[in-house]
């Protein structure tokens, strides 16, 4: 089967006064189901990488094939199209918009696809929240929620489009253990029950071991790639 | 698109108070737009409408625009020919055939005409000479080619009919030498002629030059006084539809070779002041209507700004550059929209406000109201101006949010 994400030698290299080297010649294939994790020392270049491979940066050199198709051939606008249809994001802080109710959140990116009818779109979102726990809160605005409820509410909307490829950096890093756990569990299910491939950056070590393929990046290379068994 | 107008109107309304300070400044910007322009607009009108009214439309003088073709051109019509001192006749003894003229114009659709003899008299009175305009007409015409009828204040025109003798003056040099109807007075023209009138008639223009200077009488009286009978040095015309006054003035000219002039042309100096004086007045009002625009453009940056984060956030979820300056262009064309519907009423506030005024225009003899004119290309144009303001002034804002990278946003925000 074709790989979701296939990485050739991605370089990243920040010019500047002097010249920062963030992602040094990695290579890497990601299928669907597979459920991998990005450690490593801070500053090592694990969210640069996750950027490269989310086309939110642009490699200096290097391959990098989604869904099939060449990247570094398509303009912003081709780009956008790419991760509205096959990516959904997972940061460390939620970036909820503050207007929105949590469902109008959960529905910015399907409004934007535009396939479904708005009666549709919150269906959807509502059974999202609630496959999150947390579809009593759809009507509220984000800052009237708990860290970890917002959370949740960024992996739903992350799942707004269902999309083959889940990028996470960092998603637990600002929550409780209990909470923590939630996360873990959601993505863990995404990858094993709905066939997406998820990547997660994470320093939380716990975390990390129970990925299916630990990859571990030191001063932006890969030093290692393996199966947990 | 829909979704992109509510996310637009969700930033909008998120600062409530701001927002309503900026459409503020376009609901006023536009309302003065309108009122200002709707006062230049009416009195530009009402000024063209006097001048239409009390002038003659065309005017036949007794000279021609050009010198005559000598028989020296006529000889070598394909030679450069350089003549000095070659100038326009004028002719002395007045328009020749004027009574087949005026039979002429007569007999032109919608113009009326008449000939008259103007001259200077001198008016001497308690040792005081006053210098007075005469206009000779023939009576029964006067009322179809001036506007004095309607200014007649005492006695009337008819009793120019009825009294071959008889002069019409204005009230103002009636007051100044203290006369009243039936006085006699006796004027002397320059011929050496002396004769005496007598008042049957005083009108009031209202301005107070003419009303002291100008006098009406019969032509013939004036042929007499000037010595010269059976001459007229102009036609004056009327037309039903001044408008066409240039185009009927060519036409005239070209058929009887004496200068006709519209009122058009005798203007043209006032016509580029009135041109002048309204470019001056639009870029006064629409220097309000940009201290405006920066208004929105005010809160459009500020939105801008404080939503880098959720730009960039909504950029990796999928929206592209060009929906991020929709978003944003959107939220200008709101304000100024709302404030263009808002703008236009209050604006008519102002107008009928502006039309409650009265004032004494220097000169004139009677208060009258602020002209106001309704038309509606000011709407339009305030309208139109305001809108395009506020779609530029968020322009700038939009290309600037469009701009903003996520990755700039993620790698600072963590
Ligand atoms: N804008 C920048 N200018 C200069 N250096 C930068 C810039 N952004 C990142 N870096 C450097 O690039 C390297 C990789 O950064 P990156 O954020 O990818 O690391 P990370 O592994 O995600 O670290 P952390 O675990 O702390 O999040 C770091 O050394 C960082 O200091
Ligand atoms: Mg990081």
């Amino acid at each position: 089967m074709e790989a979701l994400i296939r990485a050739e030698n991605l370089t990243r290299i920040l010019n500047g006064d002097v010249d920062v080297t963030l992602v040094s010649g990695a290579s890497l294939q990601v299928s669907a189901g597979e459920f991998v994790s990005i450690t490593g020392p801070s500053g090592s270049g694990k969210s640069s990488l996750l950027y490269l491979l989310g086309l939110l940066d642009k490699p200096t050199s290097g391959k990098l094939y989604v869904a099939g198709q060449d990247t570094l051939s398509l303009d912003e606008a081709g780009l956008a199209k790419i991760r509205l249809e096959n990516m959904g994001f997972v940061f460390q802080f939620h970036f909820l918009l503050p207007e929105f109710t949590v469902l109008e959140n959960v529905m910015m990116p399907m409004k934007r696809l535009g396939n479904l009818t708005d009666r549709q779109a919150r269906e959807k979102g509502v059974s999202l929240l609630s496959d999150m726990g947390i579809a009593d809160q759809a009507d509220k605005l984000p800052r009237k929620l708990s860290g970890g409820q917002c959370q949740r509410v960024a992996i739903a909307r992350a799942l707004a489009n269902d999309p083959a490829i889940i990028l996470a950096d960092e998603p637990t890093g600002n929550l409780d253990s209990a909470s923590s756990k939630v996360v873990q569990g959601i993505l863990q299910k995404l990858a094993h029950d709905h066939g997406r491939a998820v990547i997660v950056v994470t320093h939380d070590m716990d975390f990390a071991a129970t990925a299916d393929r630990k990859i571990r990046l030191v001063d932006g290379k890969i030093s290692s790639d393996r199966l947990s068994i | 698109m829909r979704h992109f107008v509510f996310i637009a109107l969700k930033h909008i309304l998120a600062r409530k108070r701001q927002s309503f300070v900026s459409l503020l400044g376009i609901v006023i910007g536009v309302a003065f737009f309108l009122a200002i322009s709707a006062l230049m607009q009416g009195s530009q009108n009402d000024f063209i409408a006097r001048l239409i009214d009390n002038s003659p439309h065309i005017t036949i003088y007794d000279e021609f625009r050009e010198a005559e073709k000598q028989p020296v051109e006529e000889m070598f019509p394909d030679t450069v020919i350089e003549l000095r001192s070659l100038k326009p006749q004028t002719e002395s003894r007045g328009i020749r055939g004027y009574r087949q003229i005026v039979d002429y114009l007569k007999s032109l659709d919608g113009v009326k005409a008449s000939a008259s003899l103007t001259g200077q008299a001198i008016f001497s009175f308690a040792g005081r000479d006053v210098n007075i305009s005469l206009n000779g007409m023939i009576p029964q015409d006067m009322r179809d080619i001036t506007t004095i009828d309607d200014n007649m204040v005492e006695g009337s025109l008819e009793a120019l009919i009825a009294n071959r003798n008889g002069i019409v003056v204005g009230a103002e040099l009636m007051r100044r030498q203290s006369l009243s109807l039936g006085d006699n007075i006796t004027l002397s023209a320059s011929s050496g002629q002396v004769k005496t009138y007598k008042i049957v008639g005083v009108f009031r223009t209202g301005r107070a030059d003419y009303d002291k200077s100008q006098a009406f009488l019969d032509i013939k009286r004036v042929q007499a006084l000037m010595n010269r009978s059976n001459r007229a040095n102009a036609i004056i015309v009327k037309m039903e539809r001044p408008e066409r006054a240039r185009e009927v003035a060519a036409l005239i000219e070209s058929r009887i070779r004496y200068k006709s002039v519209s009122w058009q042309e005798s203007s043209e100096d006032l016509m580029s002041t009135l041109a002048i004086r309204n470019m001056i007045m639009y870029s006064v009002v629409s220097a309000v209507l940009i201290v405006a625009a920066f208004g929105i453009y005010n809160i459009i940056s500020t939105i801008v700004m404080e939503k880098h984060r959720d730009i960039a956030i909504l950029k990796s979820m999928g929206y592209r550059s060009r929906d991020i300056k929709f978003i944003f262009l959107v939220q200008g064309v709101l304000l100024g929209a709302c404030g263009v519907l808002l703008g236009l009423p209050v604006g008519c506030l102002l107008m009928y406000g502006l039309m409650q005024i009265t004032f004494n225009p220097p000169g004139a003899t009677e208060p009258i109201h602020m002209p106001v004119d309704w038309g509606v290309e000011q709407f339009l144009i305030a309208g139109a101006f305001a809108f395009f303001a506020a779609l530029f002034a968020s322009y700038l804002p939009a290309r600037k949010a469009a701009d903003v990278l996520p990755i700039d946003i993620l790698r600072g925000g963590q």
